[in-house]
C-alpha cells in the first residue's frame, strides 16, 4: 500500500507545522512523508484491539508546588537573547491593523 | 602515565593526591583540543578562558576540603543540547545560533557541585535528530578511529571527544540510541539510564517521553561514578523518579556467577554485519565462561520498534519545536510580512532538512483524522513492546546484543536514504520506548580497525546489573583504546 501525499495535504501540514517549504522542498517532503507512512503502516499488521495507548512507561501523577517565585529578576539577561527588544519587552511584528 | 591517558576517576585521585593540579589537567586537555580539533571537530564551542577560571576555583575548593568527591577537578564536555548558563547552547541548529541560556540544566549543575570543569559544548545532530552527527548546522564531526567515518550520533561530538582525549568524559542524551550508538562507533562506554533517573530540566527537548541524559566515558568505573553524580530527583522535571538505589559504584563487582543473560535471536538476523555478530557472541561467551547463564530467546516485535518510534518521536518533536518562533530567542528572518509570515520564514530558514522532515511527519500524525490511525496506534504498539520486555525480564537479568548492525559508516553515505538510516537504530530504539536502561561497551574491532559495541539492556531501575555485567566483562577484555594521538 503506497501512500500518495497530495499538494493539499503538504500545504495543510505546512500550516500546522508553521513551515514554508519551497517548491523543491515540497516535492521532497511529499516523497519522504509517503515512504515514511508506507513504513509506519507496518504497525497495521498488529492487532491492538483492547490495548490501552501507553503515553508513559511509569504511572505519572501531577506534581504540585506552591506558587512562589524562586528565581530572581533576570529580565535583562533574558531579553539579550531576543531578536528584537524595546523598553524591556519583546518586539513582535504588528498583529492588529 | 600521561594525564590524558587517565580515566576520570584516576585523574580525580591523582588530583586528590596532589600529583596533578586541576589547572595542569585542564591545560593538558585544552592543548589536546587545540592539537586535534581541526581533524575531528568534536566541539561547537570551546570555553578555554572559562575552563581555566573554573579550574582555579575548583582547585581552591579541593585544597580547602570543600570538594572531596571522586570526580572533583575533572574536565568534562557537555552535549550542546543541555543549557549552560552564560555559555552558547545551539543544539547544532542555525535557529539557536546565538542562544546564551540564563540557567544551567540540572545534570550540569550536579556535575558542577561535584567539582567538574566544563570545557565546552559538543557537536551533535541538529536537535538530536540523526545517527551520524552530519545534520549539524556547524559541520560534521569525524570518527577519531578513522576520520573518513562518522562518529555516530546524535551525541557524536561527545563520543568523539572522549575517544580523541579531548575531554575525560562527556554528557550525551539518548532518545533512540543517541548515547549508545556513538559510544559503540567511537569505542567508548555509554549508558542510557532508566527514564526519569537523570533530570531533563534544561535539556532542550526532542521526544520528551523518550529523552534521557547519560554519560560517555572511558570505562565502566567512570560510568558508574558519573551516574552517581548526575542521577537526582528533581521537582523541576515532572517525570523525574525518586530513587534511593543510585549508589551505582556498589555494582563494580567482578562477578557474574548465576547472572541470567538472554540473547534475543531477533537481534541476530538479516542485516547484522558478520564481524559485529562474531564480536558480540564472543563477549557473551566470555560472560558464560565467568559463570553467567547465557541462553537464546525470542523477544518478538523487534521489527515494529522503528515505525513506532518515528511516529511518537516525530509527534513529540513537532510539538516541542513549536517554541522556536523567532521572538524570544534565536534566529529571526530578515524580511517578512506580518507575524505568521515571520514565524514561517524564521523556522523554515532556521531548521535543517532532517528537522523539518520530522516536524512535518509529526504534525501530520497528530492532525485531525490521522491521530487515531497513526499516533494512538503507535502508543498501543509501545504498550505491546513494553509487555514483551516485561516477559523477557521475568526470565533474565540482562539482555545482551549488538548496539548497531554495522560499525561506523563512511561520511556522506547515510543521509540520502532516511529509512535506511533509521534502520540502523533497530537494536537501540525499543529500549527508549520501554524506558529501560541500556549500556554500550566496546567488544572488538572489525577488519577496518573500527570499534564494535556490545549492548546490555536491563529492566527499569536495574542499571546496577548492567554495570556489574559490563565491569566483569571489561576485567576479562582488558584495555581498549586507540594507539595514535596518545
Amino acid at each position: 500500500m503506497a501512500n500518495i501525499i497530495s499538494d493539499e495535504t503538504i500545504d495543510y501540514v505546512g500550516i500546522l507545522a508553521k513551515l514554508e517549504l519551497s517548491e523543491e522542498e515540497k516535492e521532497q517532503a511529499k516523497k519522504d512523508m509517503g515512504s515514511m507512512l508506507d513504513y509506519i503502516d507496518k504497525l497495521g499488521e498488529l492487532d491492538t484491539e483492547g490495548v490501552e495507548p501507553m503515553s508513559h512507561v511509569f504511572p505519572v501523577k501531577n506534581v504540585f508546588r506552591e506558587d512562589v517565585v524562586t528565581n530572581g529578576d533576570i529580565r535583562e539577561e533574558i531579553l539579550k537573547n531576543a531578536p528584537g527588544e524595546k523598553d524591556g519587552m519583546f518586539v513582535v511584528p504588528r498583529t492588529f491593523e | 602515565m600521561s594525564i590524558l591517558d587517565m580515566t576520570a576517576v584516576e585523574l580525580a585521585a591523582a588530583i586528590k593526591n596532589k600529583e596533578v593540579t586541576v589547572t595542569e589537567a585542564t591545560e593538558a586537555v585544552l592543548a589536546q583540543i587545540e592539537a586535534s580539533e581541526s581533524k575531528y571537530h568534536c566541539y561547537v564551542t570551546v570555553d578555554k578562558e572559562g575552563a581555566l577560571k573554573q579550574a582555579a576555583e575548583v582547585q581552591n575548593k579541593i585544597d580547602s576540603g570543600e570538594l572531596t568527591g571522586p570526580l572533583a577537578g575533572v574536565p568534562v564536555a557537555i552535549k550542546d543540547n543541555m543549557c549552560t548558563e552564560g555559555l552558547l547552547t545551539t543544539c547544532s541548529s542555525k535557529i539557536l545560533y546565538n542562544f546564551v541560556p540564563t540557567f544551567s540544566s540540572e545534570a550540569v549543575l550536579n556535575l558542577q557541585k561535584a567539582g567538574a570543569v566544563i570545557l565546552g559544548k559538543t557537536n551533535m545532530d541538529e536537535f538530536a535528530m540523526g545517527s551520524t552527527t552530519e545534520t549539524s548546522a556547524f559541520g560534521v564531526t569525524k570518527n577519531p578511529w578513522n576520520p573518513e567515518h562518522v562518529p555516530g550520533g546524535s551525541s557524536g561530538g561527545s563520543a568523539a571527544a572522549v575517544a580523541a582525549n579531548e575531554c575525560f568524559y562527556a554528557l550525551g542524551s539518548d532518545t533512540g540510541g543517541s548515547i549508545r550508538q556513538p559510544a559503540s562507533f567511537c569505542g567508548v562506554v555509554g549508558l542510557k539510564p532508566t527514564y526519569g533517573t537523570v533530570s531533563r530540566y534544561g535539556l532542550i527537548a526532542y521526544g520528551s517521553s523518550l529523552d534521557q541524559i547519560g554519560p560517555l566515558c572511558k570505562d565502566v568505573t567512570d560510568c558508574a561514578t558519573i551516574m552517581e553524580v548526575i542521577a537526582s530527583h528533581d521537582t523541576k522535571d515532572s517525570t523525574s523518579v525518586e530513587r534511593n538505589d543510585t549508589d551505582f559504584t556498589s555494582a563494580l563487582v567482578d562477578d557474574v556467577k548465576g547472572m541470567r543473560i538472554g540473547i534475543p535471536r531477533d537481534y541476530f538476523g538479516e542485516g547484522l554485519d558478520p564481524e559485529v555478530k562474531d564480536a558480540v557472541l564472543k563477549a557473551a561467551q566470555v560472560l558464560k565462561d565467568k559463570g553467567a547463564i547465557v541462553e537464546e530467546f525470542d523477544l518478538s516485535l523487534v521489527a515494529y520498534a522503528i515505525p513506532t518510534y518515528y511516529t511518537i518521536a516525530a509527534a513529540e518533536a513537532s510539538s516541542n519545536l513549536e517554541r522556536f518562533d523567532g521572538i524570544k530567542y534565536g534566529y529571526r528572518t530578515e524580511e517578512y510580512e506580518g507575524l505568521h509570515n515571520m514565524y514561517k520564514k524564521s523556522r523554515s530558514e532556521g531548521f535543517g532538512a532532517e528537522v523539518k522532515r520530522r516536524i512535518m511527519l509529526g504534525s501530520f500524525v497528530l492532525s485531525s483524522g490521522y491521530y487515531d490511525a497513526y499516533y494512538l496506534k503507535a502508543l498501543r504498539v509501545k504498550a505491546l513492546i513494553k509487555k514483551a520486555f516485561d516477559e523477557a525480564f521475568a526470565k533474565y537479568d540482562v539482555i545482551l546484543g549488538p548496539v548497531a548492525p554495522t560499525t561506523a559508516p563512511k561520511l556522506g553515505e547515510s543521509l540520502s536514504d532516511p529509512i535506511k538510516m533509521y534502520l540502523g537504530d533497530i537494536y537501540t530504539i525499543s529500549i527508549n520506548l520501554a524506558g529501560l536502561p541500556g549500556l554500550s561497551i566496546p567488544c572488538g574491532v572489525d577488519a577496518d580497525g573500527l570499534p564494535i559495541g556490545l549492548q546490555l539492556i536491563g529492566d527499569c531501575f536495574n542499571e546496577k546489573k548492567l554495570i556489574q555485567t559490563a565491569y566483569a566483562y571489561e576485567k576479562e577484555r582488558g584495555a581498549f583504546g586507540r594507539k595514535e594521538d596518545k
